[in-house]
This record gives structure tokens, C-alpha cells and sequence, in this order.
């Protein structure tokens, strides 16, 4: 693998709580090369928000180091490479659709004229050209989501974290949206690396170049599974005979953890 | 504008109706008739102004001490609990005395604050705003800190991406997420700061307020049962007005 520009190496991160210390995340060694598309999928409480936290500096890890673009993710942040995306849109209510998107903009100090355009153009592009100047609580959830990802895109960051941002939305709305996001994905320039935190096994499969498959408590990487599938994807991946082997890969692999652990 | 209509007509039924349902006396629950003629007669003998107006003139003076109060006491509130935000070790130290200067009952107190700043030489208004704002910060604190801890870890969790400033942090995303909470503690400040003037104007030597009213009416209730009841009622729409003020402030600067 060419330079990694994600670098995990031997992390463990164990929380301090009230009912004593709980290890999140055991041993980690992992690297992700620029412009990968990564699925971290495992049962529940097996650390994958820590480790997508820990990417991007808001958890530091208990022991080993984690490396972003030779950096520490500290660095990372403060360059703006980290674009998020959490399960619930997290739109600051008080704010037009439109400004949501602006805001991380704003914050960096771009002029007004150009955050303006920015945001219109994000908009249309993940659909909602038509809502900027209306407010979050008039939108769907799916399209509150789209927003949240527009607003994550705004500032085109190298490093995109989403949380199970689909995890919320209909079957539907949730595949048309896969389509989406491979599509704004695969046309960026240049191509943002990915980590998408899922529950789902068919998402997974159907988005990553890679899916990490994880272990329970204390969390590690169980497997690293490849996914071969010709890309641009399409609908008619997801009726890929080998779209339906990788699934079932992937299925076995986290019974196995089950079990394992 | 109907179920206010229909409020109004219940109350009317309930008051006459229960007068002559259980025998009160004109004496101890005037007609509401009696109370609206009183309204139209005229003052100090017949040759001043007619008592409407001159408990209207006097709910205004009240009201203004009502607002100075809960501007000074609101903008005391607000510095508190932006000082609480940023130093929770303030917090612990402050909130007992904080929450115990409320508890003290506030009859007491407005006498011994009249009185006092009255012989360091203070204008008796001074000594009113005092005791307004000092119900007023209560409510304003408690609410404005919720509503700066209010917004939620993710939404923090974005700035801290954005490597937005925590001055940044403060304006775009701690403030307006506050102000509905804050606007909730203003709406009760208002009225308690209405209580404050009124209690206030009750130890002797205030010459205006609607809490003058109620003492003179309270004192000639034999002779004339009405005033009171209109001066009492006066008093309450005061606190209507304040309410109606702060909400629709609310209103124009909550957007959502
Ligand atoms: N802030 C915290 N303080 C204490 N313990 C925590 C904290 N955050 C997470 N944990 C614990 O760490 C473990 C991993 O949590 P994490 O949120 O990373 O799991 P997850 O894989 O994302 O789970 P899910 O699929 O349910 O979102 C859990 O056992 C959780 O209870
Ligand atoms: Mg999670």
C-alpha cells in the first residue's frame, strides 16, 4: 500500500466511567490509504464510534499512536481534514438549511459571496436546490441527512467519518442515498478517503473497497474483508452474484466473532 | 379571540354566580358591575381625574420601576451564569448563596433595603429597581445556564471539527441554542419583577406606584370594597402587559 494517510498503530482506548474502566478498543493496528472507502461494521458496543472518534481527535486513545497524514490528529483538525457525519443531522435549528451548510464555512472566514455559492452548489448536488432557505424542522429526516452531508462537504475535507448516518431512514431513502453519496464520492476531485461506520452488511458491502469487520468487548479488527465489485456501482451490484458471496463473507465472519467471543 | 370570549364569560358566571349561589355579601365580593362603575368616578372629591386613570397613571410608574429592575437584574443573571459556564468551581463556591438569597422572603427584606438606602441618602426609586432586580436574576441564571449547557455533545463535537474558537462556539452555537431556555426564565422574571416593585412601594413613603393604590383602597375597603378589587386587578394586568412584551420580544428573535 502506497503512504497510508490513515495510520492506526497498536491503539487501545479504555474509557474511565462510573462503573469502572471499560476497553473500547484493543490493540488496533489498521492503515487506509487516500481516497479508500472504508465500512466499519461490527455488533454493537464493539467500538466503532471510538475508533471513528479517535480518527478524528475527539477521543485520544489510552496507548499507541494514531497517525493522519503523517500528523497527529490533533494537527489533522486544526488543518480542517475531518468532514463528520453523525447518525442524526445534528442541523442547528435556528439556522436556514442553507446556513447550516454555510456555517463550518463561516467559521473558517470565507467571504460571504463565496459561501453563498458553496452552499447552492452543494445543495444541488445532493438534491435539496429548491430547500436552502427553509429550516430543518420542514425537512424529512432523509433530507435533513442529505443537508448534514452537504454541510460535511462544504469545506471539502480530505477525510469524510460518517456514524451510521443512514441508520435512521427507510430501506429505501437509505439505498437511493448509498447511490448518492458513491456518486459525489467517486466524482470528487480529489477523492475524500472515507470511514462509514454501519450496521447493516449489505451497506457495507455494497459501498467500501474494504469492510473491517470487528470483534465485541474488548473491540479489535476480527477481519479485514476486500471487495472486489467493479466501481462506479450501480443498482444492479446489489444482484451481483459476487455481491452476494462478499455479503455472505462478511456474515460468516461477524458469526464467527460472535461466537469467538 | 373566541376562547378568550368565552374565558372572560365563564369567569363573569362564576363570580355572580357564586354570590348568589352562597350568599356573599356586596361587602366581602363587590358586583362586577360595582367594580366597573368605580372605574368612572372621579378622584379626590370629585374634582380630580377618574380612578381608572389614575390607576392606570400609577401602574405605569410601577411598570417602569418593574422594567429598570428586571434589566439590571437580567443583565446580573446573564453575567452569573456565563461565569458559572466557564468556571463550574464559581458554581459550587456562589449557587447556595444564590438559591438562599431567594428563599429569604422578599417582605422582609424590601423594608430593610428601603430603609437602608433611604438613609444613605438614595432615591426611593432607587431602593424599588434594587428589590425588582433582586427577584429578577433568580430565574434569569438558572435558565440562561441550562440554556448555555443545552447544546448537545454532537453539535459540540462539530464545531470542535470545524476547530471553531470557543468565542466562535459561544456565538454560533451556545447563544441561540439558549435562548429559547432564556426566554422561558425572562417570561417569569417579568412577573417577578412586577411583584418586587409592588412589594416595594408598601413601607411607608412611596407617594406613587399601583402598590400605593392597593395600601389606600385596602384602608377605606369599609367605605368602598370595589377600589381594592380594581386596584388588585390592575395590578395583575400589569403583569400581563410585561409578560405579553417579553413573549413577543421572543417571538421576534427566536426563529425557527
Ligand atoms: N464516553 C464514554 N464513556 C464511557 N464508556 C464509553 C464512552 N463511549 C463509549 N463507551 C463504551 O465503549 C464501548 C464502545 O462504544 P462505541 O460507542 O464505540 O461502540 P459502537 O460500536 O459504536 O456501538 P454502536 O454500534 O451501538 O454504536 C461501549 O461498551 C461503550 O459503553
Ligand atoms: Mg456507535
Amino acid at each position: 500500500m502506497d503512504t497510508p494517510i490513515i495510520e492506526f498503530e497498536r491503539v487501545s482506548k479504555i474509557y474511565q466511567g462510573g462503573a469502572g474502566p471499560v476497553t473500547a478498543l484493543h490493540d488496533v493496528t489498521l492503515r487506509i490509504a487516500a481516497g479508500e472507502f472504508i465500512a466499519l461494521i461490527g455488533p454493537s458496543g464493539c467500538g466503532k464510534s471510538t475508533l471513528m472518534r479517535l480518527i478524528g481527535d475527539l477521543e485520544q486513545p489510552s496507548n499507541g499512536t494514531v497517525r493522519i497524514k503523517a500528523k497527529t490528529p490533533d494537527q489533522a483538525r486544526r488543518d480542517r481534514d475531518y468532514g463528520i457525519v453523525f447518525q442524526s443531522p445534528v442541523l442547528y435549528d435556528w439556522r436556514t438549511i442553507r446556513k447550516n451548510v454555510e456555517l463550518p464555512l463561516e467559521i473558517m472566514g470565507r467571504p460571504k459571496e463565496q459561501r453563498h455559492q458553496r452552499a447552492m452548489e452543494l445543495l444541488k448536488l445532493v438534491g435539496l436546490g429548491d430547500f436552502g432557505e427553509a429550516y430543518p424542522h420542514q425537512l424529512s429526516g432523509g433530507m435533513q441527512q442529505r443537508a448534514s452531508i452537504a454541510r460535511a462537504l462544504s469545506f471539502a475535507p480530505s477525510i469524510l467519518l460518517m456514524d451510521e448516518p443512514f441508520g435512521a431512514l427507510d430501506e429505501i431513502t437509505r439505498e437511493r442515498l448509498q447511490l448518492e453519496l458513491l456518486s459525489i464520492w467517486w466524482e470528487a476531485e480529489p477523492r475524500p478517503t472515507v470511514i462509514f461506520v454501519t450496521h447493516s452488511i449489505p451497506e457495507a458491502v455494497f459501498l467500501a473497497d474494504r469492510v473491517v469487520v470487528m470483534s465485541p468487548r474488548p473491540g479489535r479488527v476480527q477481519r479485514v474483508v476486500e471487495v472486489n465489485l467493479a466501481r462506479p456501482r450501480a443498482f444492479e451490484t446489489r444482484e451481483d452474484p459476487q455481491f452476494f458471496a462478499l455479503v455472505t463473507e462478511v456474515r460468516e465472519c461477524l458469526r464467527a466473532t460472535e461466537t469467538a467471543g | 379571540m373566541l376562547p378568550v370570549i368565552g374565558i372572560v364569560t365563564a369567569l363573569l358566571l362564576i363570580w355572580e354566580g357564586s354570590k348568589l349561589l352562597f350568599g356573599i355579601s356586596d361587602q366581602r365580593l363587590p358586583h362586577l358591575g360595582d367594580i366597573v362603575a368605580t372605574m368612572f368616578t372621579r378622584t379626590q372629591g370629585g374634582n380630580g381625574p377618574l380612578l381608572l386613570v389614575q390607576m392606570l397613571i400609577n401602574a405605569w410608574a410601577t411598570l417602569r420601576i418593574a422594567m429598570g429592575g428586571f434589566f439590571i437584574g437580567g443583565l446580573l443573571g446573564f453575567g452569573l451564569a456565563l461565569l458559572f459556564m466557564r468556571m463550574p468551581i464559581l458554581e459550587r463556591g456562589l449557587m447556595p448563596y444564590v438559591i438562599g438569597s431567594q428563599t429569604v422572603p422578599i417582605l422582609a427584606i424590601a423594608p430593610m433595603v428601603v430603609v437602608s438606602l433611604g438613609r444613605m441618602g438614595a432615591e426611593p426609586w432607587i431602593a424599588k429597581i434594587f428589590v425588582a432586580a433582586y427577584l429578577t436574576f433568580f430565574p434569569v441564571t438558572i435558565g440562561m445556564l441550562r440554556g448555555l449547557r443545552s447544546a448537545s455533545p454532537q453539535s459540540l463535537d462539530l464545531m470542535r471539527s470545524y476547530a471553531a474558537s470557543s468565542l466562535q462556539t459561544f456565538w454560533k452555537l451556545r447563544l441561540p441554542a439558549s435562548l429559547p431556555y432564556l426566554f422561558a426564565s425572562l417570561k417569569i422574571a417579568a412577573s417577578a419583577s412586577v411583584i418586587g416593585a409592588i412589594v416595594a412601594e408598601l413601607p411607608s413613603g412611596s407617594s406613587e406606584g399601583i402598590g400605593v393604590m392597593i395600601l389606600n383602597a385596602a384602608q377605606f375597603y369599609n367605605s368602598r370594597p370595589p377600589a381594592l378589587y380594581l386596584a388588585i386587578l390592575v395590578a395583575g394586568l400589569i403583569g400581563v402587559v410585561f409578560y405579553g412584551l417579553v413573549a413577543l420580544a421572543e417571538r421576534l428573535i427566536v426563529k425557527r
